[in-house]
């Protein structure tokens, strides 16, 4: 009964700050100057009034925001003007399933690279081994992927040729996309383990495994890495969501028709309801992790309940 | 048997070799996958697919709304116009649905004879209706058409557009038959051939934009890939949103055994580095752009790949001329004459770009300008002089703006830098605007300087010319010169081409004098192309017509 008033609580809170996330959005991109049908050369005014009919831009803005809403409300995000001829329903529907599985493909990455990392490095805890692992990670955690992205394209497609350096179809190139994804979170992924790791090896209960004689990597692999692991499953809601919605640097260097593109051009473009759609789509993925992290927690741990 | 324990070290990983097996394993698969004999050029070659980068992602495939220059290099692979491009000249005609074609004496009144055996990509013949249809389409006020102005040639036009008349039979476009269209202009228009070239006069195919909506609908599904039908020399085969464009051959093309490809692939790549390795890893034939740090790198090295040619555009700053201190014609041309265009084009353009003497730039067998803008530091001191400031210290402070983009501002920084060691003007202030907030400012004419290009749409100098007028929508600048208007509406009837470019000369002239512009350079188009693509020619308008372009392998 309380669980299930805690997940309706939080729910709730989740779609009171979709509504906020979506009504500023609406606004602000109205506030920028310019709109979606000026372009370099001068349209007619005429021609200007006429579009701006068209698609309900000449009535007051409170009006189309709450037309906005209602067509939301069926699911309908409107049309693109910097992609004539597409919905913004279909522009999402072929950019994100590509950014979300060069996000898992990421995360995968992410998660193997990672993982043995951080515990290899918690084994040989401050040592010359320890701190160079975590040096390096924490170079991973602050070169950005506009750096890493094209040093690796230049590296092993251009001088290797073991990947395609552009485009999507038939291409090796989301390989790349999802390597730069992946050995950014990495580095935090192995800090993460690295400390956590740390922290059970440090209890008594393997302390008292050891002293039974339980081979190390038995007392690795069976006792500590269960406890170990878990704040990086905590966190993996939250990297998925990153990683998704931080692909755009990727998708650019990479030529990678994924969604974040979108998210950007459609900014630059004044392509109003694709930057509201977007927007969404982000907003609703971060809040969808987190309330299934905070739900998880809670379940795992009540004392996240009570204290809500 | 007994097996030894081995000694237990703190710490200490036995599966430690098996992490590094694992990589190992991955590792050797990557690179056994990726060992490619061939390039995808290399098979695309042989295969005849055209692998292009094409800049942005079209905004569609619908000859009525769009305009930009990616998009026709698509539009030009699937429709075909009355007239079209010469495979290696920018001033011959190519006949495209029409055979031939003539004029009335004063130009008013253009005859197209239709050939009869042109065939949509599903079959249909094309008819002289489907131009009178895509006409109406584009000029309907309904359907909106941002770039509909370039009808405005057609008698009525305008007045349709507008709303002003509701008949369309009112407006100067008939088929007499199914083989003879007949355009009635406005006014004489000798150059009207050039103007129909451009991809706002291709026809659509009326059974297909109705099947999915209204002719004056302009977001259906006709132009998705299985739906999209085109008379040019290919036919949509796939569209995918910022990944590719395919277009494969039209069967049905009048022309059919002149095309020698089989298909071409349009690749959206945006990020010009990002294309340029795509170019290297040997996935494209042929780059949209290459960027102008990396021209010289192709340069020193002879790069067979690397293209510049002379491209039908101009880039230059607007002046506000209602404001002080550009509301001097004297000053402005003080500052003309102070930029050093060489310096420019040599040391931040990097691509064999022309030094701008005119606004619009020289055809070769065609328009010259006058040349009238050149570096004249003595020159520019004195019209300083003229406009009333004794030294450069007394201008007050003005501002130019510009997109944002490295090489504007590279520009805007060198020509800050001429304007203070020439004239001595110290406080000119640079900014740069985000694109859409650029255009506004523009458009409300909220600048003192402003940054700009264009682009001409046909080869005629009215291109150039037409939108220096007294308010036309994009001037501007406030610029009006009684004169100027006069001469130019003049031209369009002189019958004799070498008299018509003499009175548009004298109209330049006028431009060029009273510089509410200053002309910086003439583009060129700098570009990769792969050794294996034939009849790829330099054209001033870059509308390389595909159905010559061949792909032969060096081996």
């Amino acid at each position: 009964m309380e669980a299930a008033r805690y997940i309706i609580s939080r729910l709730a809170q989740s779609l009171f700050a979709l509504l906020c996330i979506i009504t500023i959005t609406f606004f602000l991109a109205r506030l920028a100057p310019g709109g979606p049908f000026l372009e370099e050369r001068a349209v007619p005014p005429h021609l200007m009034e006429l579009m701006n009919a068209k698609y309900g831009f000449d009535r007051p803005l409170p009006v189309q925001y709450a037309l906005y809403l209602g067509s939301l409300l069926k699911g309908d995000l409107g049309p693109s003007f910097g992609n004539k001829g597409f919905s913004v329903n279909e522009i999402i529907a072929e950019g994100f399933p590509i950014s979300f599985f060069l996000g898992i493909s990421g995360l995968v990455i992410a998660l193997v690279i990672g993982v043995p990392i951080g515990i290899f490095a918690a084994t040989k805890r401050n040592t010359g081994v320890d701190y160079s692992l975590m040096t390096i990670a924490m170079l991973g955690i602050c070169l950005p992927t506009f750096v890493i992205a094209p040093l690796l394209g230049e590296l092993l497609a251009l001088k290797l040729g073991w990947f395609d350096v552009a485009l999507w179809e038939g291409s090796t190139a989301w390989f790349l996309g999802a390597l730069t994804l992946g050995l950014y979170y990495s580095a935090y992924i192995a800090r993460l383990t690295r400390g956590s790791m740390l922290d059970v090896l440090n209890q008594d209960f393997i302390r008292t495994a050891r002293a039974k004689g339980v081979a190390p990597v038995k007392v690795l692999f069976k006792h500590a890495f269960r406890g170990g692991i878990s704040p990086v499953v905590a966190y993996l809601g939250p990297a998925l969501a990153g990683l998704i919605g931080g692909s755009f640097v990727v998708e650019t260097v990479f030529g990678l028709p994924g969604l974040g593109q979108h998210f950007i051009k459609a900014a630059t473009n004044r392509d109003y309801w694709l930057i509201n759609g977007t927007v969404t789509v982000f907003a609703v993925l971060i809040l969808f992790t987190n309330f299934l992290v905070d739900v998880a927690q809670a379940w795992l741990d009540p004392r996240t309940r009570s204290r809500d | 048997m007994i097996r030894l324990r081995r000694p237990i070290k703190q710490g200490y990983v036995t599966d430690l070799p098996l992490f590094g097996l694992a990589w190992l394993c991955i590792v050797i698969a990557v690179v056994t996958s990726g060992c490619r004999k061939e390039s995808k050029v290399d098979v695309a070659t042989r295969d005849k697919i055209l692998l292009l980068g094409n800049g942005s992602e079209p905004k569609a495939l619908d000859p009525h709304i769009v305009s930009s220059v990616g998009d026709s290099n698509i539009l030009r692979a699937l429709f075909e116009g009355l007239v079209t491009n010469h495979p290696e000249s920018a001033v011959i005609h190519e006949p495209g649905v029409a055979e031939r074609w003539e004029s009335n004496e004063d130009f008013t009144e253009w005859r197209f004879h239709l050939r009869k055996n042109a065939r949509w990509s599903n079959g249909d013949p094309v008819t002289a209706h489907d131009f009178v249809y895509a006409y109406n389409r584009i000029l309907a006020p309904e359907m909106a058409a941002p770039y509909s102005s370039m009808l405005y040639f057609l008698k009525n036009a305008e007045a349709f557009n507008r709303s002003e008349i509701e008949d369309f039979a009112e407006v100067g476009v008939k088929a007499e038959n199914d083989h003879l269209l007949v355009c009635t202009l406005e006014s004489p228009t000798p150059f009207f051939p050039d103007v129909v070239k451009h991809t706002t006069w291709l026809p659509v195919h009326r059974p297909t934009i109705e099947k999915f909506g209204s002719m004056t609908e302009a977001f259906t599904d006709w132009q998705k890939p299985g739906n999209h039908v085109s008379n040019g020399a290919f036919e949509l085969e796939d569209w995918r949103i910022n990944a590719v464009v395919k277009v494969r051959r039209n069967p049905y093309y009048w022309d059919a055994k002149t095309v020698k490809l089989n298909g071409i692939n349009f690749y959206p790549i945006d990020n010009v580095f990002t294309e340029e390795k795509a170019f290297r890893n040997g996935l494209l034939h042929y780059t949209y752009v290459l960027p102008n740090n990396l021209t010289p790198i192709y340069r020193e090295r002879n790069d067979p790949a690397l293209h510049m040619q002379p491209f039908n555009g101009v880039y230059f700053y607007r002046c506000n001329t209602e404001q002080a201190p550009t509301d001097n014609a004297d000053f402005r041309r003080a500052l003309a004459y102070a930029i050093n265009q060489k310096t420019i084009v040599e040391y931040i353009t990097k691509g064999d770009q022309l030094p701008a003497y005119g606004f619009t730039p020289p055809t070769k067998g065609g328009y010259d300008p006058p040349h009238i803008i050149k570096h004249d530091p003595e020159k520019a001191r004195e019209f300083l002089r003229k406009a009333g400031y004794e030294s450069g210290t007394d201008v007050p402070e003005f501002t130019v703006i510009f997109n944002t983009l490295d090489a504007h501002k590279s520009i805007a920084v060198a020509i800050q830098d001429m304007w203070k060691r020439t004239l001595g003007i110290e406080k000119v202030r640079i900014e740069n605007q985000e694109w859409k907030v650029y255009q506004q400012t523009v458009l409300d004419q909220r600048y003192d300087i402003a940054r700009a290009a264009w682009i001409g749409d046909y080869i005629d100098p009215t291109t150039f010319l037409g939108m220096w007028r007294t308010g036309d929508s994009n001037n501007n600048t406030g610029w009006s010169n009684a004169e100027y208007d006069r001469k130019y509406a003049e031209s369009f009837f002189i019958p004799d081409p070498e008299e018509r470019f003499k009175v548009l000369r004298e109209a330049e002239t006028i431009l060029l004098t009273e510089a509410p512009v200053l002309p910086i350079y003439w583009y060129t188009r700098v570009y990769l192309l792969h050794p294996d693509v034939q009849n790829w020619n330099s054209l001033l308008l870059d509308n390389i017509p595909y159905k010559y372009i061949d792909l032969k392998g060096a081996n």
